[in-house]
């Protein structure tokens, strides 16, 4: 990993009596794209806000390129912000609002004009340069905030939930700008917000928060493949909770267990005793489903339910296009949600409400967590 | 429905019965008693004559009115270098406690205006409240002239007038997103630079409003002038009043009011045009 631009240390926010955050250790590396990621109310915004400058930490400390933060105001830092609502100013023009951050650096005119026409290039705005802000659709106003930061060149761009504003697809459009100008410009991006797709697809990490604590640090990949919690599993996509305990142990990271009244077999590398409570999550994907009748008549379907097979019945079918999600109601009374994908020589679902059907999974796509009561 | 547009014409004809009865009908007669002269032994006489207006422009007239704009210019200034500071203060406070500071801006305005500058001659002359505690103070030995001074009529308008700045000004200064502050000094400027990059030009519109509500009644508040400046000062107002009151030409005294209005007028006038094109250029 490259060398650390933000490091927080033990960091708490208090206001009043209320704990903001809690205990927070986060190292930022250089040139990479964090995501805070987290509802309304978990902190996310604070911590921003801490490294911006605006606010001060009750404990802990942070530290900017390896120089402590205390008592340092947000214009003595080299991170600059794009706000939620933009924050352009309303009475300056586009050139004006981008060139704000360069004049107060006192640079020259020619390099300052010369600065803000390759920013307004670079976000695609050139020839907006004497617009006033209320002349522009939200997507340009966006870009104009984001120009207005990088052109400062800052160590850290801090962008809090900078995306909420826009529209479906102009979001999804500037999602790939935005990972795409992170790369191009090699500064830091830390992004916030309470949309996981969204820090999915720009991220090389993503920090699950929740009620002031950080829950995991991890790429995408590893935050939705591994979840260490029941929290972070339900807050990254759909998830079904099945409940189970350990019966054995046959190997260092194999376990026999009894889930929803079935013997299965799961894999984990966590420890887990004999007698343990246990969750065993699985995504939609992550399940095999197949009819009862045809299971019967065929000794290779068979083999593939040989470590997991819970019965079941159809309940719904919900279709989404390219894929379609079934209910299904195991003996045991839980339900569950089962993405299948259509199959490309029959135009007809494949399953029906009434159904008999077995239900598996891919062998190891299973996350074994202890059981959270 | 019936009962409520009755209602409703009764409500609205009656504002315009009292707008017509007690400002326009008394309007066009002061407008018509401007044209006609001063008659010896009768109020006027009839006759068609612009000599009023004619007088309005000789140098001693004219020279009291640019002396009026003047001093009303300096207290609107006053006024404004006092109630920023006030206004701005009283924005940033807590929120709860801005009722209340509100209401004790507002509170001298339940006495009347006349009685508080009587209060004010009480505070400033020989032996009053100011020089008492100067003295006292060791500070000064004899008593300082403040009575019958401008700087006297200055410190009435602006006690007077300085509400007027203060609220639209509080308006303006409540109406800046704290957000472009911060974002201010996230770009680099402190304080200071925040105040005169962002905050000033976005509150330019509540400076503009307070300095008209302070600047145009300063023109005609004759009384402070009278209590608190004697005879040497002199506002348009008290030229107004001395024509009908002291030398009875109605004439005069009209065409002088009638200059009053219609130079305010335009004033309120330009403004209400500048607001609407910045307005306009908001909306695009």
């Amino acid at each position: 990993m490259n060398k650390a631009v933000v490091e927080l240390i033990g960091v708490d926010k208090d206001y009043g009596g209320h704990r903001a955050l809690a205990n927070i250790s986060l190292t930022v590396a250089d040139g990479e794209f964090l995501s805070l990621l987290g509802p309304s109310g978990c902190g996310k915004t604070t911590l921003l806000r801490l490294i911006g400058g605006f606010e001060d930490c009750t404990r802990g400390q942070l530290l900017l390129d390896g120089r402590i933060m205390d008592r340092v105001p947000p214009e003595k830092r080299a991170v600059n912000t794009v706000f939620q609502n933009y924050a352009l100013f309303p009475h300056m023009t586009v050139f004006d609002n981008i060139a704000f951050g360069l004049r107060m650096a006192k640079k020259g005119t020619d390099d300052i004009r010369q600065a803000v026409h390759q920013a307004l290039e670079l976000v695609e705005l050139a020839g907006m340069a004497h617009r006033k802000p209320a002349e522009l659709s939200g997507g340009q106003q966006q870009r104009v905030a984001i120009a207005r930061a990088i052109v400062n060149k800052p160590r850290v761009l801090l962008l809090d939930e900078p995306l909420s504003a826009l529209d479906h697809r102009l979001r999804k459009q500037m999602q790939k700008e935005l990972k795409q100008l992170q790369r191009t410009l090699g500064i830091t991006f830390l992004l916030v917000t309470h949309d996981q797709d969204e820090a999915f697809a720009m991220s090389d990490r993503v920090v699950v928060m929740q009620q002031g604590r950080i829950e995991q640090i991890g790429t995408p990949m590893e935050i939705y493949e591994e979840p260490v919690n029941l929290y972070v599993a339900r807050f990254v996509g759909d998830i079904n909770v099945l409940d189970g305990v350990i019966r054995e142990q046959t190997g260092s990271t194999t376990f026999i267990a009894l889930v929803e009244g079935a013997v299965v077999r799961l894999r984990s590398n966590r420890a887990l005793n004999l007698g343990q409570s246990i969750h065993v999550l699985l995504r939609p994907e992550d399940f095999r489903l197949e009819l009862e009748q045809d299971i019967a008549q065929s000794r290779d379907l068979s083999a593939k339910f040989q470590q997991a097979r819970l019965k079941g019945t159809v309940r719904r079918i919900f279709y989404h296009g390219a894929t379609y999600d079934v209910e299904v109601s195991l003996e045991s009374g839980t339900r569950v949600q089962v993405t299948e994908f259509f199959d490309d020589d029959s135009d007809n679902l494949y399953f029906k409400p009434g159904d008999s059907v077995a239900l598996g999974w891919h062998e190891g796509w299973e996350v074994v967590l202890p059981h959270e009561d | 429905m019936k009962t409520e547009s009755r209602f409703r014409l009764l409500l609205i004809g009656s504002t315009y019965t009292w707008m017509v009865v007690l400002a326009l009908i008394p309007y066009l007669i002061l407008l018509g008693a401007s044209f006609l002269e001063r008659g010896e032994g009768t109020l006027v006489v009839s006759g068609w004559s612009t000599v009023n207006y004619r007088h309005l422009l000789s140098p001693a007239v004219f020279g009291m009115a640019l002396d009026s704009l003047a001093l009303a210019a300096v207290a609107a200034l006053l006024c404004l270098l006092a109630g920023y500071p006030f206004a701005y203060i009283l924005a940033q406070a807590p929120t709860r406690a801005q009722p209340l500071l509100l209401l004790l801006v507002m509170i001298p305005f339940w006495t009347n205006s006349l009685i508080r500058t009587y209060a004010l001659v009480m505070m400033l002359k020989a032996d009053g409240f100011v020089n008492t505690l100067l003295r006292a103070a060791g500070l000064i030995e004899a008593p300082l002239q403040l009575m019958y001074t401008p700087i006297a009529v200055f410190i009435g308008l602006v006690y007077t007038l300085l509400p007027f700045m203060i609220l639209p000004l509080y308006a303006a200064l409540k109406a800046v997103d704290p957000q472009l502050l911060e974002a201010g000094r996230d770009l680099g400027a402190g304080r200071v630079q925040n105040f005169f990059r962002i905050t000033m030009p976005l509150t330019m519109p509540g400076i503009v409003a307070g300095t008209m509500l302070v600047f145009l009644p300063a023109l005609g508040m004759f009384y402070i002038s009278d209590i608190l400046g004697g005879a040497r000062t002199m506002l348009l107002g008290n030229y107004i009043r001395d024509q009908f009151l002291v030398f009875r030409d109605i004439p005069m005294g009209s065409a002088a009011s009638v200059t009053m209005t219609v130079a305010m007028g335009l004033m309120l006038a330009l403004h209400y045009l500048a607001n609407r094109r910045s307005g306009r250029e908001m909306m695009r």
